[in-house]
């Protein structure tokens, strides 16, 4: 089924997965790593690849220390407060303190940055966003990303990352498939820096047609940054912590410009406020050190995200929604409303067309908002993503193994959604975080970590075997059959989606129950997954196009399955408003102020859960 | 159909093809002409709209919730270094045309090229900075923030 078979051989550093973590890899290794081959593997292309293809209209971290705004530490306790407390805050304040120099590249290299036109520094959109012309974004930092690596091979799909024969727990490398060519590519590589994205679509989407395409966080995020470390045996940490966002309805466009810059607020539908009569409850489920709405009106510490969502999701459950966001007032102001429309296009277009097609002009109607199904990813509001070392001079002992941002397996270094427990690491930081990956992984090499690397013709003949056998299982069974896609003997890539979606939704705290799940359907949700994962032998793909869509789905499978497992684990309510555990419904400092790690044993499939402590290198005060 | 092609613009030419992060944009066999080959994955990012020398691709707003009759258009010019919309309502009573910069200097001239960059040195690779830092962190003389200068301890548990 396969066409050629290409090798690409002595590779340094290669990148599997180019948004803004891997083009931040690859651009800084060269600087490290002279005389090394760096290469990237990318399934779209590098020049409108990963999260922010479409632009940003704001760079949502950047400390502004230049100008004496924030220091990294200050950061640290933004993001903890935040996560409920689950953070790592050596990633953290490490990703914090190195951040502002990335942004810098950037606008030496072109980016509009808005400057506030009184104090000359960047304009600000709140304490940590700053304001850009980001439609270039992606464009951008490719070229740099272009001007460092040896080679590029874009449209080529990373399935499987490749193993040490020599040397047992340590990477060698990759293969994948274009999927134009469909020829299979394998890449021996000394050291592997994941750069792929979190997870969209394995929840059940809101929407029911055409519109499951215009999810929150891109519909090509195929939680391929998980399915490639869990499946290299890599240890995972908070995959429970799904995010919920409360975002503009159907379209889904950010909410953080008309909050923070145009001031605007929300409402439910009879035009009251009504967060705070949902406080005192949730104080109860939660305690005080996490929500305090006394003190955070007195220190502008904020509500976490989670909690807000709390509110909506129980006014609109009492009866009085939607939820809306009053817009009216500052869109008076012709400057404003500028800037309302300049967001959407600069980084959601689909809001903008959503609105010329509903007529809703935000100056003469408040739109309304809802909450999203749950994604999986580490970069935003959520920290989901691998155990990985911090740097040397921050990282207690059961942070640190020698590597900065490298995995418990030997070479396998991480960025942006990869990472775990680095939550509002956003663009710049995901960028920074493949900088610091690539300065690690050049030295792992240089300390000589690489030698005697083997792989074996049988790995990757094998492994060449898996990769098509979506293709080859189509063409054994589709004769079976006059036309059209049912088949005893198969699914396609789109009936599995749907069969994932239905399952996470309902057993693992989707839309459609309210974010609810417990112990009972959680362990319902890991048997049908493992049920899945039969039947996930059997998917077939009748092109290339489809055997991209295969692999997919089967990265967001084993996501999935990662999830339920963490999710089952901590037995709390951790986070009010991504999830409920209706078996625990509080929050328990006492048995889970702790990270929650996993590892699934390659070989068994067998899952092993731990509490790993959390470590604060920052008090509360400011 | 989130993005669709016009049959008598599109040539067949696959810029949308290339750029498509979602991988739906294909050639039809028969016509030699682009299409969205699957509606229910597109983001409406623009991404091969923007990319399009003829002009041949626009959007319609996703079937479940979007009304027809309304259109939003894109001129994405990188020699000029700006992009330039129209959004017009299916009521006709909004029509905007707003413009913004993309980029502050000629397109791709301006970044730093590492390989020429000097090798660093031994110390620097045993530190904790980055390439250009502790320069480009603040733009002065300043240098990187550790616990130490921070003042900052580490401790386990709970700190709230």
């Amino acid at each position: 089924m396969a066409t050629k078979t290409i090798v690409e051989d002595n590779i340094d550093i290669l990148v599997a997965g180019a948004g803004l973590g891997g083009t931040g890899a690859a651009w800084e290794a060269r600087y490290w790593g002279q005389d090394k081959k760096i290469v990237i593997a990318e399934k779209a292309n590098i020049d409108r690849s990963g999260a922010v293809a479409q632009g940003l209209y704001a760079i949502n971290c950047y400390m502004g220390t230049r100008w004496g705004e924030n220091n990294p530490e200050d950061h640290v306790r933004y993001a903890r407060i935040d996560l409920m407390g689950m953070v790592r805050e050596d990633l953290l304040f490490d990703m914090a303190r190195h951040v502002d120099s990335a942004v810098h590249h950037f606008e030496e290299w072109g980016m509009p940055i808005m400057r506030d036109p009184d104090k000359g520094s960047y304009l600000r959109e709140g304490r940590w966003q700053i304001m850009i012309h980001g439609e270039s974004y992606k464009p951008l930092v490719a070229e740099a990303a272009k001007t460092s690596a040896d080679k590029v091979f874009n449209r080529v799909c990373i399935t499987h990352l490749l193993m040490d024969d020599a040397k047992e727990n340590r990477i060698a490398g990759a293969v994948g498939f274009n999927v134009r060519t469909g020829n299979y590519h394998v890449f021996k590589s000394k050291t592997v820096i994941c750069g792929a994205g979190g997870a969209s679509n394995i929840f059940k989407p809101r929407s029911v047609g055409e519109g499951a395409g215009r999810v929150w966080y891109a519909p090509w995020s195929s939680g391929s940054a998980y399915a490639l470390m869990i499946n290299a045996g890599a240890k995972m940490t908070q995959m429970e912590n799904r995010i919920v966002l409360a975002r503009f309805k159907d379209g889904y466009g950010p909410v953080g410009a008309y909050f923070l810059h145009l001031k605007t607020y929300t409402q439910n539908g009879y035009g009251e406020e009504y967060e705070s009569k949902w406080f005192p409850a949730l104080q109860e489920m939660v305690g005080k050190e996490y929500l305090d709405p006394e003190l955070s009106h007195a220190t502008h510490r904020p509500i976490p995200t989670c909690l807000r969502n709390h509110a909506i999701i129980n006014e609109v459950n009492a009866g009085r929604g939607p939820s809306h966001m009053v817009t009216m007032p500052s869109f008076q102001d012709p400057h404003l409303e500028e800037i309302g429309w300049h967001n959407f296009l600069g980084m959601t277009v689909g809001q903008a067309v959503l609105w010329a097609a509903t007529d809703v002009d935000p100056k003469n109607e408040n739109p309304e908002l809802t909450t999203s199904e749950p994604y999986v990813m580490g970069s935003h509001a959520t920290g989901s993503g691998a155990w990985c070392s911090g740097p040397e001079d921050l990282s207690p002992p059961e942070y640190y193994w020698g590597y900065n941002r490298m995995m418990t397996v030997e070479g396998l270094f991480g960025a942006g959604d990869a990472v775990g427990g680095t939550p509002h690491a956003f663009s710049s930081g995901s960028f920074t975080e493949g900088r610091l990956a690539a300065k690690a992984a050049c030295k792992y090499i240089d300390d000589g970590k690489a030698e005697g690397i083997n792989v074996s013709d049988k790995q990757i003949n094998d492994l060449k075997e898996v990769v098509f056998k979506p293709m080859e299982h189509y063409t054994v069974h589709r004769n079976e059959i006059v036309a059209g896609d049912v088949n005893p003997n198969y699914h396609n890539p789109r009936q599995f989606q749907d069969r994932l979606q239905k399952l996470m939704d309902e057993y693992g705290g989707g839309v459609t129950v309210n974010y609810m799940t417990n112990d009972k359907l959680l362990n319902i949700g890991l048997k049908k997954l493992q049920i899945m994962e039969e039947d996930l032998e059997k998917i077939a793909a009748k092109d290339f196009h489809e055997l991209l869509r295969a692999w997919e789905i089967k990265h967001r499978h084993r996501t999935s399955e990662c999830v339920l497992q963490h999710t089952l684990f901590r037995k709390e309510t951790r986070w009010p408003g991504y999830y409920y555990r209706g078996d625990a419904m509080k929050l328990d400092d006492e048995n889970w102020h702790v990270l929650t790690v996993s590892r699934r044993d390659p070989s068994t499939g067998e899952y092993t859960m731990e509490k790993a402590p959390l470590y604060h290198l920052v008090d509360e005060a400011e | 159909m989130p993005t669709f092609v016009y049959m008598t613009r599109c040539d067949g030419c696959g810029h949308c093809v290339d750029i498509c992060p979602s991988d739906i944009m294909h050639i039809d066999k028969t016509y030699r002409r682009a299409y969205n080959i699957e509606p229910n994955m597109c983001w409406e990012c623009y991404s091969c709209v923007k990319a399009c020398p003829q002009n041949a691709i626009d959007v319609r707003g996703y079937a479940d919730f979007a009304p027809l009759g309304h259109s939003v258009r894109v001129v994405r010019d990188e020699e000029k270094g700006v992009i330039a919309w129209r959004i017009k309502f299916r009521n006709g009573k909004k029509d905007l045309n707003l413009m913004a910069p993309i980029t502050t200097k000629p397109w791709g001239k301006h970044i730093t090229k590492l390989a020429d960059q000097p090798a660093p040195s031994q110390e620097m690779r045993d530190s904790q900075l980055l390439f250009n830092e502790p320069k480009y962190i603040r733009m002065d003389d300043g240098d990187i923030h550790t616990l130490k200068s921070n003042g900052l301890k580490m401790k386990q548990g709970v700190q709230y």
